[in-house]
């Protein structure tokens, strides 16, 4: 069994990472009934008998004492960290874990990534060593942030070149929340194109979350739960977006949107810690899903978005679950892959489902999506037994699909209509280590980006012709 | 006389699981003392206790499976796994062939060797290896790959029979294509026989004659068991002189894989059904045989929807070597019986010369093993092996699909960053070819 770290960096990859560990205690404790500290929980948690952050590591198949979260904490201002550390999770970190200052970042990348960046520099890298020797086989780091701000963008951007540069073998999943266009904060555009070219080049995968399609989905369930028809009541703390039965009590305001965000980590990472007919380590996503190193940006879907009272699920059910992942309701950023061309797919199904069922879907769900023409199975399929808490079976699709170019042509745009006034470029060029070819090398690594998917479009819907196959000489 | 299997990956533990199982309730069903005693000295060693322990070896590079199957075999009380005779890692090859042939396999090689070597030694005598593995993922196919190599090094003269599930055309893995080339090609060079399951076939098999309506790997990787097992299982063959064959691996090979160009054998059993029909069916020869030699000339692989229209072409058109398109050359058959009143079964109808390709006589070319005790709870059962072109359609389409990812260079760069090469891919792409056109060439 493997073990991942998750790297929280800024307010909204705290503030969603938080989400993440009461989720992810919630689903261990609902599966996990003896207490004993499993290979699944140690996936993602360190058993040790005292709170002292250096005690005695437990070996899995003991008994549970201490389980401290496989995580580090980085942020430029101390409100959501000491909000964890007051909360209900406290026990889950030492301060070995976290790395706080206390003036921010000020929605600047360039501080983020330059000033914050070398400064602290040495403390990151012992941060995250400590926490990769924790583990037997550390197969994943996983990468929260935001991408519109300046901690989050700058910083979280920086620590991930630093885990490539430290741990060159270790797979680098990046959950990056992308700002909606009326983002409050002026300068996010900026933060996310500068942002966007370390994302490029250094992760190995990206999943693009976006806000808006946070919200669209919060306010779609809140809709069901309260105008729904008599006899489908909604199971309250069966819809994605509730916390019910974690640690926390109240929730709080992104709670719910962070909470979606959270069961997609739990969901990818499901096959690695659980067993099922057909398992999917987290390498393999990689593997499968990106045919060229650049084009490495996921589409999330994610689907139940809540289960009804009503608790047998007929066949027709479920295949709704799959006709659901391909729909834009479920899907966490605003694009249309239907659309588009998609290059690779993954279908990442938990619960009591067969490969039969999996293989009529894909059967029935194949003549509706526009495959690349060198890739026209490109189905990557995994079954996981347990499904998450409240459900009986979900499923996660990812597709890496040409639609996500129209996502960064909105970008660019919003980042030209700034940048052609030079508007704000002064907070930014002050900083020491940043000049002005970091933002056209942005743009322009962003524009290429573009193209690469473009030029993969323009295949779509022409009959390509076989290539022509080596021939033996008689 | 013995024969050690190695189970590699997923797919391999969890085939090699169902098939141990099945072979020992058929080895300890009834009163057969004879049956029951080849077939337990040639797939377990019994301890001083009288438990019965697979002669097997099983390998994986992340634990999961591998737990579960040891597990699985101790409850059903009576066979079990070796404690000692598994290796695994914690992380996968991650789907990706050349981590598990260029990272894993050599780094695991010695304690592999070690495993294999132990479980040959506890044999009086070995008859030969039988890899079992998928090709589509990592570690089957690549790691198996390496392993197979390491085996053929250290048991030169020995016997190999590899295995290998191939995935459904749909998709299970996205560069499995890829890693089916790169497994075949190099397999050639190293087995001695490669026999092949298609799970697309299988699953039909499961829904159209065992009526399962939710099928899951454990209903393909049961069919799959039945067929290797009826295979595998004590037989009298023509050279074994009255008693079981103390030779099945070796016999195997030499009635069918007699050419270094054509390893590639497919199976077809005969009857497949729900165990629940079986009380109210009863079966003839005859009828059994027909069926099967039906279905291996117009390439069907149950006894539902067979063409009947296909048939052998007539001497003149044979002289011509023109055969209809959907006619199934043969190079060699092997045609297994098992069951009540196998001596009287007719098999003329498989020495027609005209399901053969003209450079072997069918006498060379068909070969008979028979055995009286039924198997599996099948009163009769009769299983066919074919060296013919039955594999050549699937073959070519999953050569073609890799070619054409290939032409794109799609993926290359995560074989390129564990050692293999855009040359290592074009020498099995080349390989590869050369099995498709000798296999076309057949009719």
């Amino acid at each position: 069994m493997t073990q991942s770290v998750v790297v929280q960096v800024g307010q909204c990859g705290n503030q969603v990472g938080c989400r993440f560990w009461d989720l992810a205690l919630r689903e261990h404790a609902h599966v996990n009934k003896k207490g004993l500290y499993d290979e699944a929980l140690s996936s993602f948690f360190r058993n040790v008998d005292s709170r002292e952050s250096d005690g005695g590591a437990h070996v899995v198949g003991g008994r549970i004492q201490h389980l401290k979260a496989r995580a580090v904490l980085v942020d430029m201002e101390e409100g959501v960290v000491n909000e964890i550390l007051q909360g209900p999770l406290r026990e889950m970190f030492d301060s070995t874990q976290l790395l706080t200052d206390v003036s921010g970042s000020g929605n600047n990348w360039a501080v983020g990534h330059m000033t914050y960046g070398s400064a602290y520099r040495e403390q990151i890298v012992d941060k995250l060593r400590k926490a990769a020797e924790h583990c037997d086989c550390l197969q994943c780091f996983f990468l929260i942030h935001s991408m519109g701000g300046g901690t989050g963008s700058g910083l979280g951007t920086r620590v991930l070149s630093l885990l490539e540069e430290e741990f060159p073998e270790v797979c680098r999943i990046v959950t990056s929340i992308y700002p909606s266009a009326e983002d409050d904060v002026i300068t996010s555009p900026y933060n996310s194109v500068l942002a966007m070219r370390e994302l490029t080049e250094h992760a190995d995968c990206v999943l693009p979350v976006e806000n808006q399609s946070l919200v669209d989905i919060v306010d779609k369930i809140k809709h069901m739960s309260h105008g729904g028809k008599p006899g489908s009541a909604i199971k309250r703390d069966s819809t994605i977006i509730s916390g019910q039965g974690g640690l926390s009590g109240t929730e709080k305001p992104f709670d719910a949107m962070n909470n979606i965000v959270a069961n997609l980590l739990l969901n990818i990472t499901s096959s690695a810690r659980f067993e099922g007919s057909l398992n999917m380590d987290l390498n393999e996503i990689a593997m499968n899903l990106v045919p060229f190193p650049r084009l490495h940006y996921l589409v999330p879907s994610l689907t139940p978005l809540y289960t009804l009272a009503d608790v047998s699920v007929p066949t027709r059910r479920l295949d709704q679950m799959f006709s659901d992942a391909f729909s834009k309701d479920h899907q966490l950023i605003r694009a249309d892959p239907k659309h588009s061309l998609y290059l690779a797919c993954a279908l990442m199904v938990r619960g009591n489902v067969q490969v039969s069922d999996l293989r009529r879907n894909i059967e029935r769900l194949k003549p509706l999506l526009p495959f690349v023409s060198w890739n026209q199975e490109g189905w990557k399929t995994s079954l996981c037994s347990v499904p998450p808490v409240g459900h009986s079976h979900a499923l996660l699709a990812l597709a890496n699909n040409t639609c996500v170019k129209l996502t960064f042509m909105e970008l660019r745009e919003r980042f030209i209509r700034l940048y052609r006034k030079k508007a704000h470029l002064h907070h930014y060029l002050h900083v020491d280590g940043m000049e002005q070819s970091c933002f056209s090398e942005a743009i322009s690594s962003l524009s290429s980006l573009i193209e690469e998917y473009q030029h993969l479009d323009a295949t779509k819907g022409t009959l390509m012709p076989d290539a022509p196959r080596l021939r033996i000489a008689r | 006389m013995s024969i050690v299997t190695v189970q590699l990956g997923q797919c391999g533990n969890q085939v090699g699981h169902e098939l141990f199982d099945i072979i020992c309730s058929d080895a300890l069903e009834g009163q057969r003392k004879v049956y029951s005693t080849a077939s337990c000295e040639r797939f377990f060693h019994q301890t001083t206790h009288g438990d019965l322990v697979a002669r097997a070896v099983l390998i994986d590079m992340e634990p999961k499976v591998i737990n579960q199957s040891i597990s699985r075999a101790a409850k059903s009380g009576r066979w079990r796994y070796g404690e000692s005779s598994h290796f695994s890692q914690k992380q996968g090859s991650g789907n990706n062939w050349a981590n598990g042939y260029c990272v894993h396999g050599p780094r695991h090689r010695a304690v592999v060797e070690e495993l294999v070597r132990r479980e040959v030694e506890r044999c009086d005598r070995l008859a030969g290896l039988m890899a079992m593995m998928s090709v589509a993922g990592g570690t089957g196919s690549g790691v198996g790959t390496y392993a197979t190599q390491c085996l053929r090094d250290i048991y030169p003269k020995s016997f190999i029979l590899n295995h290998l599930t191939w995935p459904y055309g749909t998709g299970e893995v996205i560069v499995q294509n890829y890693n089916s080339v790169l497994t075949l090609a190099h397999l050639y060079q190293l087995s001695d026989a490669i026999l092949v399951h298609e799970n697309d076939t299988v699953h039909r098999i499961c829904s159209q004659l065992l009526n399962i309506k939710h099928i899951s790997f454990g209903d393909v990787n049961g069919v799959i068991a039945h067929q290797l097992g009826s295979i595998l299982q004590p037989a009298l063959t023509a050279d074994s002189h009255g008693v079981y064959s103390r030779n099945p691996l070796g016999e195997l090979v030499s009635a069918l894989t007699c050419h270094p160009e054509y390893k590639l054998l497919s199976v077809c059993t005969i009857p497949q059904m729900p165990s629940s029909s079986m009380a109210y069916s009863t079966f003839s020869w005859p009828s059994l045989l027909k069926h099967l030699r039906q279905m291996l000339i117009s390439n069907t692989k149950m006894e539902e929807g067979i063409d009947w229209q296909v048939r052998p072409p007539a001497g003149s058109e044979r002289a011509r070597s023109f055969t209809g398109p959907s006619f199934n050359t043969s190079l060699a058959n092997l045609l297994i019986l098992r069951g009540k009143e196998v001596y009287s079964a007719e098999t003329d109808g498989f020495e027609d010369p005209a399901l053969y390709t003209s450079w072997l006589s069918s006498e060379e070319a068909f070969n008979l093993w028979k055995s009286p005790v039924p198997f599996n709870k099948y009163e009769k059962c009769a299983t066919l092996v074919s060296n013919s072109q039955a594999l050549l359609r699937p073959l070519d389409n999953m050569v073609g699909k890799a070619w054409n990812m290939f032409a794109s260079r799609a993926y290359i760069h995560q074989y390129v960053k564990f050692g293999i090469s855009e040359e290592d891919f074009l020498d099995s792409f080349t390989s590869l070819e050369q099995v498709i056109s000798s296999y076309s060439q057949l009719s």
